[in-house]
């Protein structure tokens, strides 16, 4: 059974470029283009991971994290915080707040994969 | 063995011994290495206090009232330990005020009065002078009774030898010599005397160590210690006797009094003040002397009392004087050496005490008697001569020899009359009388000369009646009847039962009425009127407090000569010299050298130096050399130079410290004001980062997927590599923008200024957005535009801000039903532009933020629901444009209905006014004012910088 991965972003780009990347490397891959949508998005699509924008309009992505590890029927889910503000303090908020990892942006796509495998053992 | 030159020949030696000591602490002093600048040499010193009265006294006291020989040394002791802080306050005033004799302290308390100065200086000189015949006869008594070794033989009363044959003649006569030699070997200004102080601090110590030995001696040399003394002693009842006295309550009286009295007399005796005062070195000194003067005085006073019970048991009843027996009993032991050291020991209590207390009081003689009166002399030219000192030196030379004189001659008549003890408590009471006047001069304010001249005189009349006249009528000079009926055979007026008072020792009773009348005339007399100036200057000097007088007319003068230096040293020379001229002018005088030295004088020299350093101290300056001062001028104007210095220090010091403390201020605001920077600075780079790397990451995925999967099809890769172009373009249009904002916020920006026609500009932006609004299905509409709406600026940058403006309202307006009008108006003074559209409006309080950096309107606020398209700096660029010629640009707007962005430009004539429009750039700064007139035409067609 494969995977299934919610990517959430507010720049259109950067989603289909990381929806065809994770479908090429077999996840089931659902998309959310701000917060809320992407709440909405977990509660049924039921993700075993979410790659998480940060900066987003309506609701930021420690928000949404912070909303996502709350939700007991979320239990188990990685979350992987993606940032173009690479600064210390931003880090160590997403991970206080329950991120299991945190990519800066821009990316390698080889090492997202790579991270994403080893989360999902 | 002991003959007289042998005696002779020991007094001499220790004599010379004595002056090579007070040589060699002078010439230590000269070289200003004091010898005597040490708390132990000024405790010892103050052993002066012990004369032959105590050497020899205290035995004879002893053996005829036991214990009560103590009170004349609980009084000093208790003076030292509890009332210390008199003697600190009085040593403190003598040496601000250079105070050089107790004469000199009361005569300068109240006002610098010569006739006090006189009256104190003739009341201790009739006081004293008992007290020096005292020591003469002591001297040449022990003489005559060591010189008649191996017999114990007492000497005939005085009168009875011829008066050459008198040894008391000769002691008086080498005593004044050496004195002489001691105190006037050359003149001091502060009166101080170092080699003496060595001498007597030596002295102090060999009567000590003399008195000591014989204590030893007979303690333990003639019996088996203290405990087997008194036990003889109470085997003997006339002895016993001795042991069990005071059982009246008169002798509790005459305690109390004789405590009152020595503690007195260890303040104010002439040679007490003239050692714990005058020649005290440093006031701390008297913290050590507090403790060890009374343990001296505990120490000479160890053996009184054993040897005085040892001399009645040996030597039967009225056979020998119980004042000698300090020297009788070595002597009936054949302790010859012994008995030669107790001689020495008392001549070092005599020597000592003559030494010290005719200084003192030929310093008071000569100052406060004969001076005064010499200089007011005329006839004698003295206040003219430049130097007084030879004569000085010559009037107190006189005055030791006539002082000694007279201690003769009191011997020589009266000195029979009474033991050592009664002639000492005289002296005691005469200077008593000196105790309400000194004490009340440094403790309170209200007294006055008239007061201080009446308080002395009542005392000194009462003294001399109740006490100095009964003595002289003891020994025969006045009729016996004096003393028993009273004067003129007035029983109210006995001298020693005055107004019928009786029950009293003579003593006591003197000091009642003495003192009672002293005490009542100083305060009663002293209250009748006000502290005039002078007292109440001298009075805060004496006692502190309140500041000093206030300002009153000189009465004395001073001439040019002094008064110009004292204004130079303050105003410096030309200043002084100028003032001194103006004042001179308006006396019409020609010059400074005709102003006569009066009190107007005085008074402007007063009021120009007020002006530098104050009131108070002006008046002081000009007092120093208007009226006699015991101050020196240099030493003034040391202080004051000093006080002065010290002001205009510490107003400056404040002066730096407010500055300081405004450079804080200021500092800590450029510093709030850097961190905030700083922290704008550090968002605004995380911000651009931010945007930065957006695009940045698309174009990396795309690229490194199309790169690594080679079969991606082609439509696929079509659509990547076309959004990899696209972000490729955004990244650039982002990085050309923030070049652009920081070129234009730092002012480096090249601006090409000439008239531009806003229609014109408007139009042109509205044609290259056409292809644009066309494919939104958007409709422009364009109000009719004036010609010659025409304004000063960079045609370029304002189609830059057209363009902005426009492709915004395309942003936010819906496809299809958008719209967006444009308009434009001209105003006398300015051009205004409108650009309306019907999208959604912004909310009130984004209305300045769409304004700021990156923040296009959505930053945290979520007004809008999608996240605009573009880079958020066009509206900042706008706006920097446009205040970069001095307009405005902001956005009327409601959510939900439209915004309308408006800007002004400053309008100028037109064509034909260029030149006042160039003068104007140029007085702005525009840099490129002078550029604008030679290129009109512009770049028109580079569109910069569209959000799109």
């Amino acid at each position: 059974m494969s995977h299934r991965i919610l990517v959430v972003d507010d720049e259109p780009n950067i989603v289909i470029s990381l929806e065809f990347l994770l479908k090429k490397e077999g996840y089931v891959v659902a998309v959310a283009g701000d917060g809320e949508a992407a709440l909405q998005q977990a509660g049924q699509f039921l993700p075993d991971l979410v790659l998480l924008d940060v900066m987003m309009p309506k609701k930021s992505g420690f928000e949404v994290c912070e909303t996502l590890r709350a939700n007991p029927a979320l239990a188990g889910v990685k979350i992987v915080m993606l940032t173009a503000r690479g600064r210390e303090t931003e880090v160590t908020k997403g991970l206080a707040l329950g991120a299991d990892a945190y990519i800066t942006k821009p990316f390698s796509t080889k090492e997202l994969v790579a991270r994403i495998k080893a989360l999902l053992g | 063995m002991l003959q007289g030159w042998v005696i002779v020949l020991a007094s001499f030696l220790y004599l010379g011994v004595l002056f090579g000591i007070a040589w060699y602490a002078d010439h230590r002093a000269d070289h200003g290495r004091s010898l005597i600048a040490n708390p132990v040499v000024y405790a010892l010193s103050l052993g002066v206090y012990c004369t032959t009265w105590t050497f020899y006294g205290s035995v004879g006291r002893a053996a005829a009232n036991g214990i009560g020989f103590l009170p004349i040394y609980l009084g000093p002791t208790l003076l030292f330990a509890l009332a210390g802080f008199i003697l600190y306050r009085m040593i403190r005033v003598a040496k601000s005020n250079r105070i050089t004799s107790i004469a000199d302290l009361v005569a300068s308390r109240y006002g610098k009065s010569q006739l006090l100065g006189g009256l104190v200086t003739v009341i201790a000189v009739v006081g004293v002078i008992p007290y020096i015949a005292l020591q003469l006869k002591a001297v040449s008594n022990s003489f005559t009774i060591l010189s008649s070794y191996p017999d114990i033989v007492m000497p005939a009363s005085a009168g009875a030898v011829p008066l050459f044959q008198d040894s008391a003649l000769y002691v008086a006569m080498i005593l004044a010599a050496f004195t002489i030699l001691f105190g006037t070997r050359h003149l001091d200004a502060t009166e101080r005397h170092e080699g003496m102080v060595a001498a007597i601090a030596v002295e102090s110590i060999v009567k000590l160590v003399a008195f000591l030995a014989v204590g030893a001696f007979v303690v333990w040399g003639l019996h088996g210690g203290v405990a087997d003394i008194f036990a003889r002693a109470a085997e003997v009842p006339e002895v016993a006797r001795r042991l069990t006295r005071a059982d009246t309550s008169a002798a509790y009286g005459s305690w109390g009094t004789l405590i009152f009295l020595s503690l007195f007399a260890a303040l104010l005796l002439p040679r007490q003040f003239q050692i714990a005062v005058v020649e005290n070195v440093d006031v701390k000194h008297l913290n050590r002397a507090v403790w060890m003067f009374p343990l001296y005085l505990f120490l000479i006073n160890l053996f009184v009392l054993p040897v005085a019970l040892a001399g009645l048991l040996h030597f039967p009843a009225g056979t020998v004087d119980a004042d000698t027996f300090v020297l009788t009993l070595p002597m009936a032991h054949q302790q010859e050496g012994l008995a030669l050291f107790v001689f020495i020991g008392g001549l070092s209590a005599a020597t000592g005490m003559v030494i010290v207390e005719t200084i003192a009081l030929s310093t008071m003689v000569c100052n406060d008697l004969v001076m005064p009166l010499l200089l007011r002399l005329r006839w004698l030219g003295l206040a003219e001569k430049a130097d007084l000192s030879g004569l000085l030196l010559e009037i107190r030379r006189w005055a030791i020899a006539v002082i000694l004189g007279l201690g003769y001659l009191y011997f020589r008549v009266a000195g029979e009359a009474y033991a050592l003890v009664s002639i000492g408590l005289i002296s005691f009471a005469a200077v008593a009388q000196f105790a309400p006047v000194v004490i009340g001069g440094l403790f309170w304010k209200g007294g006055t000369r008239d007061g201080a001249v009446a308080g002395l005189v009542a005392g000194f009349v009462l003294w001399a009646y109740t006490l100095l006249l009964p003595s002289f009528a003891k020994s025969g000079w006045l009729p016996e009847g004096f003393i028993a009926h009273g004067l003129f055979g007035i029983e109210l007026l006995r001298p020693q039962q005055l107004l019928g008072l009786t029950g009293l020792d003579e003593i006591t009773h003197c000091l009642v009425w003495s003192l009672l009348a002293n005490l009542g005339a100083y305060v009663g007399v002293s209250l009748l009127r006000v502290p005039n100036a002078r007292e109440a200057r001298q009075a805060s000097l004496f006692v502190g407090g309140t500041d000093l007088a206030g300002h009153t007319a000189w009465g004395g003068s001073a001439g040019v000569a002094d008064l110009l230096p004292l204004a130079a040293r303050f105003l410096g020379r030309e200043r002084a010299e100028e003032g001194f001229l103006r004042h001179a002018r308006s006396r019409s005088l020609k010059s400074v050298d005709e102003l006569p030295g009066d009190a107007r004088l005085a008074n402007f020299a007063e009021t120009l130096l007020a002006g530098a350093i104050g009131s108070a101290s002006a008046r002081a300056m000009v007092a120093s050399v208007v009226s006699e001062e015991p101050l020196g001028l240099d030493e003034v104007m040391n202080i004051l130079d000093e006080a002065s210095q010290v002001r205009a220090y510490s107003r400056e010091l404040e002066q730096k410290s407010q500055e300081l403390t405004r450079a804080t201020a200021e500092l800590r605001q450029a510093n709030e004001r850097l961190r905030e920077l700083d922290r704008m600075k550090d968002d605004f780079i995380s911000t651009v980062t931010h945007e930065l790397r957006t695009p940045l990451t698309s174009i990396r995925a795309f690229s490194e997927m199309l790169h690594e999967d080679p079969k991606i099809d082609l439509a696929q890769r079509t659509r990547f590599l076309a959004i990899i172009v696209s972000e490729t373009v955004r990244l650039s249009r982002l990085i050309n923008q923030i070049l652009d904002l920081a070129k234009l916020e730092s002012g480096r920006a090249e601006w090409t200024v000439a008239a531009v026609d806003v229609g014109e500009v408007i139009r042109e932006a509205a044609d290259s957005l056409t292809a644009l609004f066309a494919e939104k299905r958007v409709a422009l509409d364009m109000d009719d535009l004036h010609p010659g709406l025409t304004v000063m600026a960079d045609r370029d940058r304002l189609m830059q801000v057209m363009v902005n403006l426009l492709s915004n309202a395309l942003k936010f307006v819906p496809a299809d039903s958008g719209r967006v009008r444009v308009g434009a108006e001209g105003t006398a003074s300015e051009v205004r532009v409108r650009v309306w559209d019907n999208g959604p409006g912004i909310h009130a309080a984004d209305h300045e933020v769409i304004f700021d950096k990156f923040r296009q309107g959505s930053g945290g606020t979520d007004v809008l629901t999608d996240k605009p398209q573009g880079t958020g700096l066009g509206l900042p660029i706008s706006r920097q444009i446009i205040e970069y010629f001095h307009g405005r640009l902001w956005v009327e707007s409601t959510s939900g209905a439209g915004a309308c962005f408006v800007f002004t430009l400053p309008r100028q004539a037109g064509d034909n006014n260029k030149l006042a429009t160039a003068e104007r750039e140029s007085q702005r700064g525009g840099p490129a004012a002078g550029a604008a007139l030679s290129d009109s035409g512009g770049k028109h067609n580079g569109v910069r910088g569209g959000s799109q």
